[in-house]
Parts: structure tokens; C-alpha cells; sequence
């Protein structure tokens, strides 16, 4: 019993990575109902700014802000320049783009920081939580971040007009353009906060996973998949979600025996699916009646 | 009185296909003006390509100003209010949510609380409904909250695409009472696009029919109305 | 969670391509087929080798052309189909000493079971989730096949070696022209069974079902049945291409079968234009070569160069090589009548 709580303990701590990076999955399928395969590209790339701007020697929370501004300026002008032209092309056109961009940003990123790792600070140290040998101070500081974010995003979302304009250019965008949003920008703007949270996201990974051009590959794949299974039009069940498959992985390497770190991702997924197959529209999202 | 709407030689396409083939007419300020023709004549087509919601050649002057190549969201915040066909509803929002998305564009905070009040007074039922989803209303309720929700924006003009689609008679006679009294009241120019003929002809003071893209008579409501060549050939009853 | 539901009328995920337009006329696959007939006899085998690897991933992107041209369903798994049917094949020509032409109808089979078993689960599932779903299973794959239990059979993460064959009867020529017509014969024998295909009851079925599912099934279409159908159809093809991959390389191993592959095949198919078969080639030509050309434009940014010429295609033909192919044909006939 007592393994089994650690290892819980251990997922929730590691789902919280998860979780941030759902949040910021959920955020951008929000704005431009796709999921972007270059969002993990794109946060670890605002966080080798952040970490460029620490060598510079700005302090870590001057360095945090100055990225997330940059961020989600870059997140507005990759919008503009490269997306915004293929708002008439098909889908899958769309996803080639997110693709192409994936490449370029790994590729320049590796070009200009190079492949090798590097230790990435955290602002919340890394002594034991509370006395736990599971949690680090870390990994609490996370999943308080998480939150945080999750709250701000809450009210963002519900109270404030701009937040209210972009649920509605999301929801339904031609109704959205007749009571005066310009959904264009909106979808700008959704671009902008993804790429915003997503370099929270990263800078609160990078102690964990050390800093590298590969190194959301991984977290992003863990990432989408907790958005889906929380559902992709719910911040909330992003988190939630996050947080599950955190659990989920790390019970599947505990319990079933003969699984190397190689085929826990394999298994994750398909307990995932086994849940969408009974929950198509994951846990908390809206499930949607086409009509003909 | 002076034109608030001029439409002149409107042609409009989708992609290879022409759907209005030089359509003018005008609408006074303070008038309610209805359009009306068979299914398929162009009448929803005529509303969105004021909207610039399809591509369109021709001249659309609103209160002087040119509307050519504005987009659709310029368009209304100019003060052009369109119910489009099927509601166009937030069906995921609240019906207070999609209030206040009607005066999106407004940033006189007090004023846009007092006109939800006010709407609430014109549809009571809104206002016992005010937190739930609008995806829940029934569909006069959402034809209803459409109505407010273009009103929200304090419009000078108003287009109504076929209102009464899907109702209830009952409900279409409560509906049109309270367009006549828009009106008459808040001073909103309507255009009400319509197949109820009949109806429509009750409510309006001016009228246009329209087949296959193409004005083919113009006059006041009631002249149209009694008219009976007109109804026979054109209106269907 | 919501009390209410959404309803929407959604726009296909993929555009609907009339029937005719999916192929070419009968004057443009005569040439195209004379030009694949004949180039061979002019470069080198190293060029040789290329083209039989361009014919192949075409008949894979081919078969991702089915699924989502076809029937609307996406899918990021055929490298797992495809790298069924290339195990397959290795296995019985190695392991089993059976003829490799032999080997190829078994590897289509086993991939036409394994994909309509797999259509069952992804049934439910469509859009995103659908796209998740196969992904794991492409991901899943190569950790499989280095699994301990099956290492007599797949040689673990060494994988097999597999002989290249000899032209037949003694026919004059090398071991790679060999297999490229061999190849090529393949081909264009799969090619007209598809385009019949598409062409017959099933093929209106599939787009009916892409076009509008609940309109599909309210015409008494067995929704269920035809996309499993199609999940099938389309890993038999690519596990026919991964039987001739696996023949035309010598050699299987679990990481030549990676996410990377299917993702490959995907960019082919939007670049080739979905929904349009002939498309598959040019689709294919690029993820074979461009690549290549990014390397020797700059080998440290060759991802960055392979991301900006992918966007340069798609920012002018957003619609892929169909797009070219409808242009082209409307200035034909300009200069016909003109």
C-alpha cells in the first residue's frame, strides 16, 4: 500500500509537467481548434531564451516575465506570418505547417544552443516537499503554478470582455463576426497566450528534464495526450488530466512487469484510449451532436 | 427623409455562381422595409453580402459611407445588426453571456447593464432564463435572444433574416409586435427579410420583392399587400 | 461538465473531391507510365534503387490517400501497418525460405486483418482522438518488435537481413532494375485496383461516409463495416509497400519504422493533394527528396530549410499537386478551344 501511495505521490508530481503543457494544448485548441504538434517546439525554444537571458545575468523572475512577454509576442507574429495565410486551406494543410514549423524551430534552436544538455535553475529549490522524498520543492512550486495559472485563466475567461470575445470567436465565429469580434486577431491573440503558457510550461520542466532541443518531444506527446483525455475543450480537465496520466504512468511502469521505460508511453496511450472509447469526448469536455 | 441604406447594382457570387444580378433599392432612416420572394430568390444572400459575408461587386452606401471593402465585424460596428438565418446563437454560453456579447464593440459599461435591463423588459422570458445555456432556449426563446443580442448594440440599422423560420404562428405575431415596436420606439431601421408574406406585409411600411436575384417590385407594404396580381404571382397567396 | 449539448453542422475535416477528379485521364497515365518505364534504362543503379523506394512510398501514401481521401478517417499509424507488412515479409523469406513475390499477398493479408481488427476500437473515435489513437499504435510498434518474446523470429533490435533477389529466367539486367519493374508492376497493378475501387459501391460508400456520416447512415449505409473497411484496405496496401521496402533495403529493424515514418507519410499525402490518387508520386518524390536538397543546402539547418520549402509548398498550393494538376488542365483546355 504504502508503494502504491508513493507512486501515486511520484505521478501527481510528474503529472503536474503534464499538466502545464495540457493547459497550454487546451489553450491554443480553444482559439484555432487544431492541435498544434510545434507547441512543444515552441516552449522549449522560449526557454532557451529565458535561459540566454539568465547567462546575460538577468535575475530568474526578470528573466521569466521578459520571456513570457517575448513569448507571446512570437506566439502573435508566428500567427500572422505563417498561419494566418492558411486560414482558408484545408486541415491537413494546416497540420503540415505545424510540422514544418516543428522543424524549423528544432533545427534553428539546435543550430544556436546547440544538442547538448543544460541545467536549467528552478526558483523554488530542490529540497524535500514537506519532508517527502517523492516531491521535491520543485515539483510543488509546479503544481502551484499550475493552478495559479488555471485560476487566471478561469477568470480571464469568464469575466473579462476580451476573454468573453475570444470563447465566442472560438464557439461560433461567423455569429462572432456579426456582433463586431474580429475573430482574426482573436485567433491571434489565442496564439499568443499558447505560446505564453507554453513557456511556463517549459521553464518549470526544464529543471526536471534539463534543457535541450529534443527535450519537450516527450512532454508534449504526454501533454496532448492528457488534453484529450481531460478533454480538449476544458482547461480544468487539461489539468485534471495531466495529473492522471502523470498517475497512470507511473503505476503502469510499478505494477506491470516487463515494462521498460520504452513501452510505458505505449501503454499510457492505450489506457487513454480505452477511456475515450467509453468517454469520446474525455472526461470533462463537451460532447458535440452533429447534426446533418 | 434621407436613405440610411443605398444599395445599387449589388451582384453577388458563390465562387463560380451569381446569385444577385444588379439589385437596388434603398432603405429610409426610421423605416421598416421588408423583403420579400420565393425560396432561393436571393434574399438571404442580399443581407449577407451587406455584411460583405460573400463576395460581392456594386455600390452599398451606409449613412454616406461607403461599406465596399470593409469586413464583416467594420461592418457592424458601424451599426449594422444582422440576425442571420438559424439564430446564429452562443449555444455554449449563457443567455446573459450572449447579451453582453451583443455589445461586444460598447465600452459604456452602465449603459450596456441598463440595456440588458431593458431587454429583459421587452422578452421577460430572457430574463428568467438569464444563467442558463442558450443551447437549452427553445427556438422562439433563441429567436428572441438573437433579436436582443443585435439590439445590444444600439444598431441604426437592423437585418432580420427570416425571423419567423420555425416558430409557432403565435410566437411570429408576439415576435413582430415587438419589431414594430423597436421600431417605432428605439428609432432602428429594419430590413426583414421574409417568406410569410403576409405577415411580413402586416408589419412593414415598405417592401421589395425579389426573383432570382433581381428587384421586380418595389412599393409600399400595404399597396403590395392588396395588390392582387402581386400576391398571385409573386407572394403565393 | 456541461448540462447541455453543442450541436453543430460541421464542415468536413476533409474537403470532398468528386469521384473523377481522384484520377487522371486516360492520355496522362499513358504517358506517365511510359516515362516510368523507360527512365530506368538511362541512370545509374543508385538512382535505380531511389525510384523503386519512390514507387513504394507511394502505394503507402496511396493507402493513407484511401483512408482520409477516401473514407475522412485520419491516420498518424500506418507506419505500423507498414512496418507489419515489411516484418512479414522478412520473416517468411528468411525464416520460412518462401519466394518474396509469395510473400507479399501474405503480407497484404496479415495488414488487411490487422487494420480492420484496429478499425473495431478506432470506430469511436474520429478527428483528434482519432489521430491520438493511432499514433499510439505507431509508437507502440517499434517497442514491440524489440519485445524478448518474438526475438527468434524478428532478431530483436538487430532486426533481419533480407536477400536481394535475382531477375528471373535469366533476364539481362541488375538486381535493382529487377525490382524496380518487379516494383513497378506491383504498383500499378494496386493503383488500378483502387481507382476501381473508389470507383465502385464501396468507394461511394467511403466518400458518402467522409462527405456526411449520419447522412450516410440514414441512406443504409453499414457505417461501421466500411470504416473498418477502409482501416483495412488501407494498412494491406502499406503493408504491401513495407514487404517491398523491406525486400528493396535488405534489412528490417524495429527503429526503421518509427512516428518519423508515418508523419512522412502524411506531409506526402497533403503535398500530393489528399483525396487525389495520382498525387501519391509527387507526394512521395517530395518526402524522398526534399530532405535531401535541405541537407545539401545547409547541413546544420536542414531541418529549418525542409521546414521552409514544406511551408513554400503549402503557403502555393495549399491544395497540394492536385491544385497544379487543375490548373494545368484548365490552361489545357484554354489552348484547346482558344
Amino acid at each position: 500500500m504504502e508503494l502504491f501511495t508513493n507512486q501515486v505521490l511520484a505521478g501527481i508530481a510528474t503529472g503536474a509537467i503534464y499538466a502545464c503543457m495540457a493547459l497550454a494544448v487546451v489553450m491554443i485548441y480553444q482559439a484555432i481548434d487544431h492541435l498544434n504538434f510545434a507547441q512543444g517546439e515552441m516552449a522549449m525554444f522560449s526557454t532557451f531564451i529565458s535561459w540566454q537571458l539568465m547567462q546575460w545575468g538577468i535575475p530568474y523572475w526578470g528573466a521569466f516575465v521578459l520571456t513570457l512577454a517575448i513569448s507571446f509576442a512570437a506566439g502573435i507574429l508566428i500567427e500572422r506570418l505563417l498561419f494566418k495565410p492558411l486560414a482558408k486551406a484545408p486541415i491537413l494543410t494546416n497540420v503540415a505547417g505545424f510540422i514544418a514549423l516543428y522543424a524549423i524551430i528544432n533545427s534553428v534552436a539546435g543550430l544556436i544552443w546547440d544538442f547538448t544538455i543544460k541545467q536549467y535553475p528552478s526558483p523554488f529549490g530542490s529540497s524535500p516537499f514537506l519532508g517527502s522524498q517523492l516531491i521535491s520543492t520543485h515539483q510543488a512550486g509546479m503544481i502551484g503554478i499550475t493552478v495559479l495559472l488555471l485560476i487566471l485563466l478561469y477568470l480571464f475567461f469568464q469575466f473579462t470582455r476580451v476573454g468573453l470575445a475570444m470563447r465566442a470567436a472560438a464557439s461560433v465565429p461567423e455569429s462572432a463576426r456579426l456582433v463586431g469580434i474580429n475573430t482574426s486577431w482573436m485567433i491571434a491573440l489565442g496564439w499568443g497566450m499558447a505560446a505564453a503558457i507554453g513557456s511556463i510550461a517549459g521553464m518549470m520542466i526544464a529543471p526536471v528534464v534539463f534543457l535541450e532541443p529534443n527535450m519537450m518531444l516527450g512532454v508534449l506527446i504526454y501533454g496532448f495526450a492528457a488534453a484529450v483525455l481531460g478533454g480538449l475543450t476544458s482547461p480544468f480537465g487539461a489539468v485534471i488530466g495531466g495529473f492522471l496520466v502523470g498517475i497512470f504512468e507511473n503505476l503502469v511502469g510499478t505494477y506491470i512487469p516487463g515494462v521498460g521505460n520504452e513501452l510505458k508511453l505505449p501503454i499510457a496511450l492505450a489506457l487513454i484510449i480505452t477511456v475515450l472509447v467509453v468517454k469520446p469526448a474525455g472526461l470533462f469536455g463537451r460532447s458535440i451532436v452533429k447534426r446533418v | 427623409m434621407t436613405a440610411l441604406l443605398n444599395v445599387s447594382d449589388l451582384r453577388a457570387y458563390y465562387g463560380q455562381v451569381q446569385a444577385l444580378h444588379g439589385l437596388s433599392f434603398s432603405l429610409n432612416e426610421g423605416s421598416l422595409t421588408t423583403l420579400l420572394g420565393a425560396n432561393g430568390a436571393g434574399k438571404t444572400t442580399t443581407l449577407r453580402a451587406i455584411c460583405n459575408m460573400v463576395r460581392s461587386t456594386g455600390g452599398i452606401e451606409f449613412d454616406g459611407k461607403p461599406l465596399g471593402n470593409r469586413s464583416t465585424e467594420n461592418v457592424v460596428r458601424l451599426g449594422i445588426a444582422h440576425v442571420p438565418q438559424g439564430r446564429g446563437t452562443f449555444t455554449t454560453m449563457t443567455v446573459e453571456e450572449n447579451l453582453q456579447l451583443g455589445a461586444i464593440t460598447r465600452s459604456d459599461k452602465t449603459a450596456i447593464v441598463s440595456d440588458i435591463e431593458r431587454m429583459y423588459a421587452h422578452f421577460p422570458v430572457l430574463k428568467q432564463r438569464y444563467t442558463q445555456q442558450a443551447g437549452t432556449l427553445s427556438g422562439g426563446e433563441q429567436q428572441m435572444l438573437a433579436v436582443a443580442r443585435a439590439l445590444m448594440l444600439r444598431p441604426r440599422l437592423m437585418l432580420l433574416d427570416e425571423p419567423s423560420f420555425g416558430l409557432a404562428p403565435l410566437i411570429v405575431r408576439d415576435l413582430f409586435k415587438i419589431l414594430g415596436k423597436i421600431n417605432r420606439e428605439d428609432k432602428v431601421t429594419i430590413l426583414v427579410v421574409e417568406q410569410n408574406a403576409q405577415l411580413a406585409l402586416e408589419l412593414a411600411d415598405q417592401a421589395y420583392v425579389i426573383e432570382t436575384g433581381r428587384i421586380v417590385m418595389s412599393g409600399k407594404a400595404d399597396e403590395i399587400a392588396n395588390n392582387e396580381d402581386v400576391r398571385k404571382s409573386y407572394l403565393g397567396y | 461538465m456541461s448540462a447541455i449539448q453543442e450541436v453543430v453542422t460541421e464542415a468536413p475535416a476533409v474537403e470532398a473531391v468528386p469521384k473523377r477528379a481522384m484520377t487522371l485521364g486516360y492520355g496522362t497515365s499513358l504517358a506517365m507510365l511510359l516515362v516510368l518505364i523507360l527512365v530506368p534504362l538511362f541512370v545509374k543503379n543508385f538512382v535505380i534503387f531511389q525510384l523503386t523506394m519512390l514507387l513504394i512510398y507511394a502505394l503507402a501514401v496511396l493507402a493513407l490517400n484511401i483512408l482520409t481521401g477516401g473514407s475522412g478517417q485520419f491516420s498518424l499509424g500506418q507506419s505500423a501497418f507498414y512496418a507489419v507488412g515489411a516484418y512479414t515479409s522478412a520473416i517468411l523469406m528468411e525464416h520460412a525460405d518462401i519466394n518474396y513475390a509469395l510473400t507479399l499477398p501474405v503480407a497484404g493479408l496479415v495488414c488487411f486483418i490487422f487494420g480492420f481488427l484496429f478499425g473495431q476500437p478506432a470506430l469511436r473515435l474520429s478527428g483528434v482522438y482519432l489521430a491520438l489513437a493511432t499514433f499510439a499504435l505507431a509508437t507502440a510498434m517499434p517497442q514491440l518488435l524489440k519485445l524478448g518474446v518474438f526475438e527468434k523470429w524478428t532478431g530483436g533490435v538487430q532486426g533481419l537481413v533480407v536477400t536481394k533477389p535475382d531477375a528471373p529466367f535469366g533476364l539481362p539486367m541488375s538486381q535493382d532494375m529487377w525490382l524496380y519493374y518487379f516494383t513497378l508492376a506491383v504498383s500499378i497493378a494496386i493503383y488500378i485496383f483502387s481507382v476501381n475501387l473508389l470507383k465502385s459501391r464501396s468507394g461511394r460508400a467511403f466518400m458518402a461516409i467522409r462527405d456526411n456520416e449520419i447522412a450516410a447512415s440514414a441512406m443504409g449505409i453499414d457505417v461501421a463495416l466500411y470504416k473498418t473497411l477502409a482501416f483495412g484496405v488501407s494498412a494491406g496496401i502499406t503493408g504491401v509497400a513495407g514487404g517491398l521496402g523491406a525486400i528493396a533495403v535488405q534489412f528490417v529493424a524495429p527503429d526503421g519504422y518509427t512516428i518519423t515514418l508515418a508523419i512522412s507519410l502524411f506531409l506526402g499525402m497533403v503535398v500530393g493533394g489528399v483525396g487525389w490518387l495520382p498525387g501519391s508520386i509527387v507526394g512521395s518524390a517530395f518526402i524522398i527528396f526534399v530532405p535531401n536538397i535541405a541537407e545539401g543546402i545547409s547541413k546544420g539547418l536542414s531541418g529549418a530549410v525542409f521546414g521552409v520549402l514544406l511551408f513554400l509548398v503549402i503557403f502555393l498550393v495549399p491544395h497540394g499537386a492536385r491544385q497544379v494538376a487543375v490548373v494545368a488542365q484548365h490552361w489545357l483546355g484554354k489552348l484547346k478551344n482558344g
